[in-house]
C-alpha cells in the first residue's frame, strides 16, 4: 500500500531527506524553512537512520560544515532561506571551486536586506548566476507543489553525486509553508564507509598505504594551471546544460501565447491557463523545474509557436533575463512581477497576458484589415 | 685498539637517533627562515607516526601562511576557507567520529575572522583537536595588524604601534575557549628553544591522545615568531618573542582534566 | 664508562640558514656555511667533532634538515673488535 500522508513543504522535503539515505543536516533556524531541522529533530533522524542533526551557530559554520561532510563523501546538506542564504555565498563557492555534491535549499523570502518572511522569488539571479565569488554554477531545482518538495530531495542527491556538484533547491515560502498530500517512497540505506570509498575515491577518509593522500583544495596559485581547473568545471557545466534540463509542459501544444514561470508562480500561472482556456484563449505554460540548467532550447522552439511570452516572477525580472537570451527576439517578451512578499492572482496574470499581447493584436488586426500582426 | 671512530662509521642508519619523519612530504617548507610553523608541523606529524595514525587522520588547514600545509603532511586534508576551519572539522568529525580530526590554524583565522566558529566547536565539545599558531600578525598578506598583535607592536596597518584606545586590545582567545565546558585540555607552548619544542610535543601527544578517548575538544595553542612581519632576524624574533609575546601570552597549561 | 660519540647531517638543499640550529648546540658543532645552497642560503655544517648527538639543533630546526646520529663510543669499538 502506497504511504500517502498531508504534509508541509519544508516537512515532505526534510521526509525526502531521510528517505534519501543522507548523511549529515547542518542548519540555523531562519523563517519560513525553520520546519525542516524541527522536523528532522522531532523525526529522530538520528535514531531512525543514524543521520547526524546539528543546529549550528549561524549559517556560515552550517555550510562549512557540509563542506567538511561533503569531502568525506558524505550526503549532506543545510538549508535556509534568502538572508541566510546570502551568508552562505562564501560556503557555496568554496563548494564549487572543490566539486563537492551537496544538497541546498532556499526556502525564498522577500528581500533585500531582512525584507519580509513572506514568499519571494528575488533570488534567481543568486541562485543561477552564481552567488558567491568565481566562475561557477550550481543545479537549481525548482519544485512547485509539496510533493516535488519531497522527490527533489532524493533528486537533489543522485545529481549532486552524478556531476560532483552542488544541488540547490530554489523553493518559495508559499511552497514550504502549505499542505498537500505527498507520496512517500521506501527508506534509501545509507552508505557505509567501505561503500564511500569504494564509489568515491577523490574523498579525505584516511590515507591509506594503498593509495597517495587526497586533498581537498580550491587554491592553485599558478595560473596556467588554474585556468584548466576552471576550464574543466566549464565543461561540466556544458555537460550538463546538454544534459540534465528538467521542464513540464503544460496545454503547450496548440498555445500561441505563453507563460513562462517557475514554483509558486508556476502554480498561479497553471489556473491562468485554465481560466483563459475556458474563454477559449490558446495559452500555455512552459516551468522550468532546472532553473540552471536553463531549458532555453526548449522555449527556443516555442518562441516559433507563439506569438508572445509573459515571464511571471514573484520578482522585479529575473528568469526573464534567460527568457529573453533563449527567445532572441524572435517573439515578444514581457514580464510580470509582484514584490514585498505578495502572490499574484491567477486572473491578475491572466489580465496583464491579454493586455500585453492579445488585446493588442485584435488592435492591430483590426488596424491591419484582419491581418495578423506577426 | 683504535680510541677514534669516523664519522662515516658513526652516520650509520643503525645509529640514526632522529630523522625527519616519513609523514613530512618531500616538498620544501614554504615558510620563512627560522618559522615556528615548519617546527610546529613536524611535531603533530611526528605524533601521527607515533601513534600509527596516518590511516585514521583529516586534517584542515587554514587560510594564511599554513593555507599550503597539505603539500607537506602527508596525509587527508581538507583546505577550509577563512576562518571556518572549526566548522568543516566539525562536519568530518561528526560524519566520521573514529576519524581523528584536526585543524591548524593562524591567529587571524582563528581569533579574528573565525572567532565564532572557534568559540562554539569548543562550546559544543566537539572532539577534535585545534592547534592554533599565534604570531601576532598577519603573515601572509604582509604583516598586518592580527587581533593577537601586542599593543604598541608595529605592523603594516598599525605603523605608528597598536594603539589600544582605536584598534582595541589583543585577544586571549585561549585563556576565553579555556573558560567554556566544551574545552577539555588547552595548553600554550613554543617551539623555538629545545626544550619548548619537548613540552610543545608532549602537548600534542595528550591533546591527540584525549581526542581516542573521545573528551572533548583540545586546544593547543604555539607562541611562535614571524621574523619577516616582525622584521628581525629569526634569533632575534625568537629573543623578542620571549621578551614580549611571552608576558602576554604566559606558557604553560591552561587546563588540563581534573 | 660509555662514551657518547655523534654526529649531524644537514640536508644543505633543505637548510635555509636560519641560524636556529647554531646557539642550540652547547658543544659549538654548527656554524654556517660560507658557501650557498641552490636556494641562496648560507647552510649549517658540522665544524668540528664535539657532536654529542643532543638532538637540540634537530629539534629547533624547522625545515627538518638536520639528521642525528648517535654511538656509544667504547660498546660499538668492542661490537668492532
Amino acid at each position: 500500500m502506497k504511504d500517502i500522508r498531508l504534509m508541509k513543504g519544508n516537512e515532505a522535503f526534510a521526509e525526502g531527506v531521510i528517505r534519501a539515505g543522507c548523511d549529515g543536516y547542518f542548519g540555523y533556524p531562519i523563517t519560513p524553512q525553520s520546519e525542516v531541522l524541527e522536523y528532522l529533530a522531532a523525526q529522530r533522524a538520528d535514531e531512525r537512520t543514524g543521520m547526524v542533526v546539528l543546529q549550528a551557530e549561524s549559517e556560515i559554520a552550517s555550510i562549512h560544515m557540509v563542506y567538511g561532510g561533503a569531502a568525506c563523501g558524505k550526503k549532506v546538506l543545510t538549508s535556509s532561506s534568502s538572508p541566510g542564504i546570502s551568508l552562505m555565498q562564501e560556503g557555496i563557492s568554496f563548494l564549487a571551486g572543490t566539486e563537492l555534491p551537496c544538497l541546498l535549499l532556499n526556502v525564498v523570502r522577500g528581500g533585500p536586506g531582512l525584507g519580509t518572511i513572506q514568499p519571494s522569488q528575488s533570488d534567481y539571479f543568486q541562485a543561477v548566476k552564481g552567488g558567491g565569488h568565481g566562475d561557477y554554477k550550481m543545479i537549481v531545482l525548482a519544485p512547485a507543489s509539496v510533493q516535488e518538495m519531497y522527490d527533489f530531495a532524493k533528486l537533489g542527491f543522485d545529481l549532486a553525486f552524478k556531476h560532483r556538484i552542488q544541488v540547490m533547491i530554489l523553493s518559495d515560502g508559499a511552497i514550504g509553508q502549505m499542505m498537500e498530500k505527498v507520496e512517500l517512497d521506501d527508506q534509501v540505506p545509507r552508505m557505509t564507509n567501505e561503500e564511500i570509498i569504494q564509489k568515491y575515491p577523490w574523498t579525505t577518509t584516511g590515507k591509506t598505504p594503498d593509495r597517495e593522500r587526497n586533498i581537498i583544495t580550491s587554491l592553485d596559485l599558478n595560473p596556467v594551471r588554474q585556468e584548466i581547473i576552471n576550464r574543466k568545471l566549464q565543461e561540466k557545466f556544458k555537460k550538463i546544460q546538454e544534459t540534465e534540463v528538467r521542464f513540464e509542459r503544460i496545454q503547450c501544444d496548440d498555445a500561441e501565447y505563453l507563460f513562462v514561470a517557475y514554483g509558486s508562480s508556476a502554480r498561479i500561472c497553471q489556473k491562468a491557463v485554465m481560466l483563459g482556456r475556458a474563454r477559449g484563449l490558446k495559452i500555455g505554460l512552459l516551468r522550468p523545474i532546472t532553473l540552471f540548467p536553463f531549458p532555453s532550447d526548449e522555449l527556443a522552439k516555442l518562441s516559433k509557436q507563439v506569438h508572445g511570452i509573459l515571464c511571471v516572477e514573484m520578482s522585479a525580472g529575473q528568469m526573464v533575463e534567460d527568457v529573453r537570451l533563449s527567445v532572441n527576439g524572435a517573439v515578444p517578451v514581457e514580464h510580470y512581477g509582484r514584490l514585498g512578499g505578495i502572490i499574484p492572482a491567477p486572473d491578475e496574470v491572466l489580465h496583464v497576458l491579454e493586455e500585453n499581447f492579445i488585446n493588442e493584436t485584435m488592435i492591430s488586426e483590426s488596424a491591419a484589415g484582419g491581418e495578423r500582426k506577426s | 685498539m683504535p680510541d677514534t671512530i669516523t664519522r662515516e662509521e658513526i652516520c650509520q642508519p643503525e645509529n640514526m637517533i632522529y630523522c625527519r619523519t616519513p609523514l613530512l612530504t618531500d616538498a620544501p617548507l614554504s615558510y620563512c627562515p627560522g618559522c615556528g610553523h615548519g617546527t610546529a608541523h613536524r611535531l603533530i606529524m611526528e605524533v601521527i607516526e607515533e601513534m600509527n595514525l596516518q590511516a585514521d587522520t583529516i586534517g584542515v588547514a587554514p587560510v594564511g601562511c599554513s593555507v599550503l600545509a597539505y603539500d607537506f603532511l602527508d596525509i587527508d586534508m581538507q583546505q577550509a576557507a577563512h576562518g571556518r576551519a572549526p566548522a568543516v572539522a566539525t562536519g568530518i568529525k561528526r560524519l566520521m567520529p573514529d576519524k581523528f580530526v584536526f585543524t591548524y590554524q593562524g591567529d587571524g583565522d582563528l581569533a579574528a575572522i573565525g572567532t565564532g566558529e572557534t568559540i562554539h566547536a569548543c562550546n559544543r565539545g566537539e572532539n577534535i583537536t585545534i592547534f592554533f599558531v599565534n604570531n601576532g600578525i598577519y603573515g601572509m598578506t604582509g604583516g598586518q595588524m592580527a587581533p593577537t598583535t601586542l599593543p604598541n607592536m608595529k605592523t603594516a596597518t598599525s605603523p605608528f604601534g597598536r594603539d589600544v584606545q582605536t584598534m582595541g586590545y589583543p585577544l586571549k582567545i585561549t585563556e576565553l575557549i579555556a573558560m567554556l565546558p566544551g574545552t577539555y585540555f588547552v595548553s600554550r607552548q613554543s617551539v623555538h628553544t629545545p626544550a619548548n619544542v619537548r613540552k610543545a610535543k608532549k602537548a600534542i601527544e595528550k591533546a591527540i591522545s584525549y581526542q581516542k578517548l573521545n573528551k572533548g575538544l583540545s586546544f593547543v595553542e604555539i607562541v611562535s615568531n614571524c621574523n619577516s612581519g616582525w622584521k628581525m632576524t629569526p634569533l632575534e624574533s625568537n629573543k623578542w618573542m620571549e621578551e614580549n609575546m611571552f608576558s602576554f601570552f604566559p606558557l604553560g597549561d591552561i587546563k588540563v582534566p581534573k | 664508562m660509555a662514551k657518547v660519540k655523534g654526529e649531524i647531517v644537514v640536508n644543505t638543499e633543505r637548510c635555509k640558514g636560519c641560524q636556529l640550529c647554531v646557539p642550540v648546540c652547547k658543544e659549538n658543532v654548527i656554524a654556517m656555511s660560507e658557501n650557498l645552497n641552490g636556494k641562496g642560503y648560507h647552510f649549517a655544517q658540522s665544524v668540528n667533532d664535539e657532536c654529542n648527538g643532543c638532538i637540540n639543533c634537530a629539534l629547533v630546526c624547522p625545515d627538518g634538515a638536520i639528521t642525528v646520529y648517535r654511538v656509544k663510543l667504547n660498546e660499538s669499538l668492542k661490537a668492532a673488535s
